[in-house]
């Protein structure tokens, strides 16, 4: 069994869905970056997505484009957060670990390159924002050549037939975005979202996860009622602004995750 | 259908917009098959618009640089006064048959969003501009008109507040509220179809050119020479001479200060492959892959991409990209408006720039066509200010 699906199976066990956190890397710089990942860690995240920041942040709300572009201003490149990548890998040997990027970043960096140093450090997959599933050999080649899993993306403008093209032959997880739009917090979870939830479950070989607008306990509960695992971004990011709120917080979203039963 | 101009284009785009664009595509060559959907467009294009635009001999220009005749194509004098609008008409004419509710677009330079403002107007349809921070100031006379018209303006104020950054904000927007809102993207870049529907509705352009250049010379151009700045008045007036071999295109990207100072706009000739706003093409970017803020005194060709067909020419040595500067484009500018009595539009003033250039080192029996594809009214504020600083 690989780390995902160890993840994945000892949380089912536990009746909780898998907490997912998203950081962005770099942010506000890298060394509170790196103790706000620990943080997360220790407060029971079950996976990181270490967002790496890019200058046109396209899929993202304000949250996350600022603190990319502080990130950045802050001398975060892709090669100093692979180093701290390799800490954070050091330190957790059992936290999921994936890379959440834009293309152009990558491609620079060069696909196979960045894989095998992937491997190298012992991150478990990728996910590229802005790469469907028109565009992603380019990228799943290398991937699979580095045992790295391609996380793709469904959204609610996904028809069936196409969600079933995206997932057919994917390892790790699949990420589900609850609304269409931008990455950023929102009250309420569209009402739709368990209908479809169970319908691309039923078609997906691997968990299945939901992410953009989950922000409170509340939130994370209604979630893990209905899927493998739970995303947080933006409401991460906006706590690691203030002292002492990141833990609080992933300790919320982390008892919004367990499931009454099952 | 190819999505691919060799390694260039795709559709780089969030998973949420794919949908919306396999429409869009299938919308469009529907469209494209349909006689009304060209009927209503020539129709507009001619009464409306006002065209075709003239084919105009630019005599003393060409006395004053004694080689290749230079003739102007004046897209100028098309209503709204620049090229876009050619891409606006069409594509908000796909937008009503697709039942869209409002509109959106970016712009740079403010004549997209002007253009597009004066199709919403003419349809009655909402519109929301968005227009980077340092443009709003910089074209302020734009800004004007699109409020005119009834359309809402952006400021954006966010990373570089350019071209780019309004891109990236109405790619959000319309992420959050596509498919009722139609996306009309003002050049040939974005993912595609984008690029191969705003070349269609260009290349009016260059089938207007060259049919009047055999008429009026009897022989079809030397040398075809346009900005590009996205590429779309260029890849619009190439499209005319895309399968005469003897006919030399060139594109003329803004250097800026200059290509060696790293404040310049010219993604082809100093970037480097990338992949922004959908699509995958030359790119103004750090070596960490992060996009550069890109620089010129023309507002729209102050981007750091440009559309993938051209980068794929360019490789192919299809068409030729040369630069131009700030202070060559300037002069040039001041050139045209005391020899022929018109003021273009600073970014066209860089393919003027160029002809200085070729015509002179060419026959007089050679024919240059020179895209003027904007007039300059909006620039008037920025070259008074650009001369007071560098005197
Ligand atoms: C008059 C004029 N010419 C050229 C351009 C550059 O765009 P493109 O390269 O797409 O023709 C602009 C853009 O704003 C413009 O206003």
């Amino acid at each position: 069994m690989n780390r995902i699906e160890s993840i994945f199976s000892r949380c089912h066990a536990e009746n909780h869905a898998a907490l997912i956190i998203f950081a962005e890397a770099g942010y506000p710089d890298l060394k509170q970056s790196e103790q706000d990942i620990d943080t997360a860690i220790e407060n029971g995240a079950d996976i990181i997505e270490l967002g790496i920041p890019f200058s046109d942040p396209m899929a993202d709300g304000p949250v996350i484009s600022a603190a990319g572009q502080t990130a950045i201003e802050h001398g975060a490149t892709l090669v100093n957060i692979l180093e701290m990548a390799a800490r954070i890998r050091q330190k957790h040997p059992e936290t999921g670990l994936v890379l959440f990027s834009y293309f152009n970043v990558m491609y620079n960096y060069g696909l196979e390159a960045l894989c095998a140093e992937l491997q190298r450090i012992g991150v478990d997959g990728i996910l590229a924002v802005d790469l469907p599933l028109e565009e992603r050999d380019e990228l799943l080649a290398p991937c699979r050549a580095h045992d790295l899993h391609l996380i793709p993306l469904v959204s609610p403008a996904t028809s069936a037939e196409r969600a079933h093209a995206i997932v057919q032959d994917i390892t790790g997880f699949v990420y589900y975005v609850s609304v269409r739009g931008i990455t950023g917090a929102r009250a309420a979870m569209p009402p739709e979202l368990a209908k479809n939830l169970a319908q691309l479950r039923e078609i997906s070989p691997v968990p299945v996860v939901v992410g953009f607008g989950i922000a409170s306990r509340d939130s994370a509960h209604i979630v893990a009622s209905c899927a493998d695992g739970v995303v947080v971004g933006s409401a991460f990011v906006s706590a690691c602004a203030q002292p002492g709120q990141a833990a609080a917080l992933v300790r919320e979203l982390r008892a919004g995750c367990v499931r009454e039963n099952s | 259908m190819n999505t691919h101009y060799g390694i260039y284009g795709g559709q780089y785009i969030a998973e949420t917009l794919m949908p919306t664009l396999k429409e869009l595509e299938r919308q469009y060559l529907l469209a494209k098959e349909d006689a009304s959907f060209h009927a209503e467009m020539d129709d507009l294009l001619r009464h409306y618009i006002g065209r075709e635009s003239p084919l105009y001999f630019a005599k003393r220009l060409t006395e004053y640089c004694g080689g290749a005749q230079i003739f102007l194509k004046r897209e100028d004098l098309n209503h709204t006064g620049a090229h876009k609008v050619n891409n606006t008409l069409g594509q908000v004419l796909l937008a009503r048959r697709m039942g869209c509710k409002r509109l959106i677009a970016e712009t740079g330079a403010g004549m997209h969003g002007v253009a597009t403002a004066t199709m919403a107007a003419l349809f009655g349809m909402p519109c929301e501009v968005f227009m980077g921070a340092v443009d709003v100031e910089r074209q302020a006379p734009n800004v004007e008109r699109m409020e005119c018209l009834g359309t809402t303006v952006r400021s954006i104020t966010e990373g570089s507040a350019t071209l780019k950054d309004a891109m990236n904000a109405a790619i959000r927007e319309w992420t959050a509220t596509a498919p009722e809102t139609f996306y009309v993207i003002g050049t040939v870049a974005g993912p595609y179809p984008y690029p191969m529907m705003v070349k269609d509705f260009q290349s009016v352009i260059g089938h207007e050119a060259r049919r009047q250049c055999l008429e009026q010379t009897g022989k079809l151009p030397d040398e075809v020479i346009a900005c590009v700045g996205g590429g779309s008045n260029a890849i619009g007036i190439f499209a005319g001479f895309e399968n005469d071999t003897s006919v030399r295109l060139t594109g003329v990207e803004a250097g800026g200060e200059g290509v060696a100072t790293g404040n310049h706009a010219a993604s082809i000739n100093g970037g480097k492959v990338g992949v922004l706003h959908g699509a995958k093409t030359y790119l103004l970017q750090r070596p960490d892959g992060q996009v550069t803020p890109t620089y010129s005194v023309s507002a729209g060709l102050d981007y750091p991409g440009v559309g993938p067909e051209h980068a794929y020419w360019a490789d192919l040595g299809k068409a030729h990209y040369e630069v131009i500067n700030d202070d060559e484009a300037i002069h040039a500018f001041d050139l045209l408006c005391r020899l022929e009595g018109i003021i273009p539009a600073l970014e066209s003033s860089h393919a003027v720039a160029q002809a200085l250039k070729s015509a002179p080192q060419r026959p007089k029996t050679d024919v240059i066509i020179v895209n003027l594809s904007g007039r300059g009214d909006k620039d008037m504020e920025n070259i008074r200010e650009w001369k007071k600083h560098h005197r």
